[in-house]
């Protein structure tokens, strides 16, 4: 059923921008939720412009951010998921 | 380019410069990418060489992804709110028709460009030197249709509403509100042409607000609707957006109806420089004269000297102002020197008629706001 939401979430929203699906993140556990998760209001040069400067908690700030301010439609049970993957691949502390 | 950076400002994250890269957007030539969607694509530095940025480098900074293409058949403008006598509505032409036709060249500067420069990096768009330009707006002023629909004693507030909106309802739509006086400013302009042409779609096409010496997140893009209002218009773009920690800059225009406590929002630009040439890293002709130019702007007060200093900032000497197209335009300035062999590290400050000037180090500010510092580059003469 989430699932399905998140299909239907991305379906309704306008299509991608030319040049954008050419933006791959890199690998790692919870690329494929991020990916879909962010992509919905905006392409992934975001996460990778705004890196390696915000360690974990600030990586929480900008996903709850996004969440409360801009109304993103991410399960709060995906959330986790999402800040390890950002922190640790674009993060300040991250190894890669 | 050079210098191993790419495109991009050096300075930038390495995030920033692994990711940007220059796209064509249609009807633009290639810009710095900074992001895809929502389109943010900023000038490269070469394109400051001229006064006047031509409109198909000029910047591109959008909030929203939905950017319609407007039909001008269709579209209209709408004039109303609480505090305006009679409300109307204006197709493009009974604007051009209708009221006094003005021009004026003017800034058009992010609220955060250079954000990418700063130390440590704060996140938002990673803005090296370009998200600005310079061009000849024309248009009509706000006053005069405002004042034609019949502004009430008690207006307070305007608000500017585009057609550009969000792929979801539940993003805040990026609406702007000026405080009464500067929306009755005889500068203020909806404007229709640029530079002579009409104004490119990614530039807010058909109409944009023009507001002079305020930063670039008032000069909402493919205008709709404006509203006068009574009471403080609250949108998520106006608080907690575009905020700035009170007391940190010495600005002049004050937006009282929008002050907390804590913060006020951003108002006019900063008094600012830039080297468009040579450029950082540069080698050039030692025993040689060499000019250095760039362009200088502020909020409308007017340069009042450009210096330059070619030994790290131990002496300074004025640069030569160049062509005046008005206190809102940049202006140009050059200084010639004749370097000698090794390496030279160049600086430039700008100061204006109100005696501000450039820090030497930006004043932190959480969103990265202002980016000011006074400016260095090093070349090397052989």
């Amino acid at each position: 059923m989430r699932a399905l939401m998140l299909l239907a979430a991305l379906l309704i929203a306008a299509p991608a921008a030319a040049g954008e699906q050419d933006i791959v993140l890199k690998e790692g556990q919870g690329r494929d939720l991020v990916a879909a998760n962010c992509q919905i209001c905006h392409s992934l040069d975001y996460i990778e412009i705004n890196s390696p400067f915000l360690d974990q908690k600030q990586w929480e700030g900008t996903v709850t951010k996004m969440i409360e301010r801009y109304g993103a439609p991410i399960d709060p049970a995906n959330v986790p998921a999402i800040v390890t993957y950002l922190s640790t691949n674009y993060g300040s502390q991250g190894t890669p | 380019m050079g210098g191993g950076h790419g495109p991009v400002t050096p300075g930038v994250s390495a995030g920033t410069e692994a990711s940007a890269r220059l796209v064509a957007l249609p009807g633009k030539v290639p810009l710095i990418k900074l992001s895809y969607r929502p389109p943010n694509y900023e000038t490269p530095l070469k394109y400051f060489n001229d006064v006047l940025t031509p409109n198909d480098a000029f910047f591109v900074r959008f909030h929203l992804a939905v950017i319609p293409e407007v039909d001008v058949a269709t579209w209209k403008l709408s004039v109303g709110g609480d505090a305006l006598t009679s409300a109307a509505e204006y197709t493009l032409d009974e604007l051009k028709n209708g009221f006094e036709q003005v021009e004026i060249v003017a800034v058009n500067q992010c609220s955060g460009n250079r954000r990418g420069l700063a130390q440590p990096h704060v996140p938002g768009i990673q803005w090296g030197y370009g998200a600005m330009g310079n061009a000849r707006w024309k248009g009509v002023r706000l006053k005069d249709v405002l004042d034609k629909a019949g502004v009430k004693k008690e207006a307070l507030e305007v608000s500017f509403d585009g057609a550009d909106h969000a792929l979801i309802g539940q993003t805040p739509d990026f609406v702007k509100s000026l405080p009464i006086w500067r929306a009755l400013d005889e500068n203020t302009l909806l404007a229709w042409d640029m530079n002579g042409e009409v104004l490119p779609h990614w530039n807010g096409y058909p109409l944009r607000l023009v507001v002079p010496g305020w930063t670039g997140t008032y000069w909402v893009k493919l205008l709709t609707t404006i509203d006068v209002r009574s009471e403080p218009f609250g949108g998520f773009w106006m608080n907690p957006a575009y905020r700035l920690p009170k007391g940190k800059f010495a600005l002049v225009d004050r937006f009282t109806s929008q002050a907390m406590e804590t913060n006020t929002p951003i108002t006019e630009m900063v008094v600012n420089s830039l080297i468009t040439n040579p450029v950082d890293g540069a080698s050039v002709a030692a025993s040689k004269p060499l000019e250095v130019k760039g362009i200088a702007w502020d909020a409308g007060f007017g340069m009042q000297t450009v210096d330059v200093s070619v030994d790290g900032g131990q002496s300074w000497r004025p640069a030569a102002l160049g062509e005046d197209l008005g206190r809102f335009s940049f202006r140009p300035w050059s200084y010639q020197f004749v370097p000698v062999a090794g390496r030279h590290v160049v600086m430039v400050k700008a100061t204006n008629r109100l005696g501000q000037s450039q820090p030497r180090e930006p004043i932190p500010n959480p969103a990265g706001y202002h980016h000011n510092p006074v400016q260095t580059i090093s070349i090397d003469a052989a």
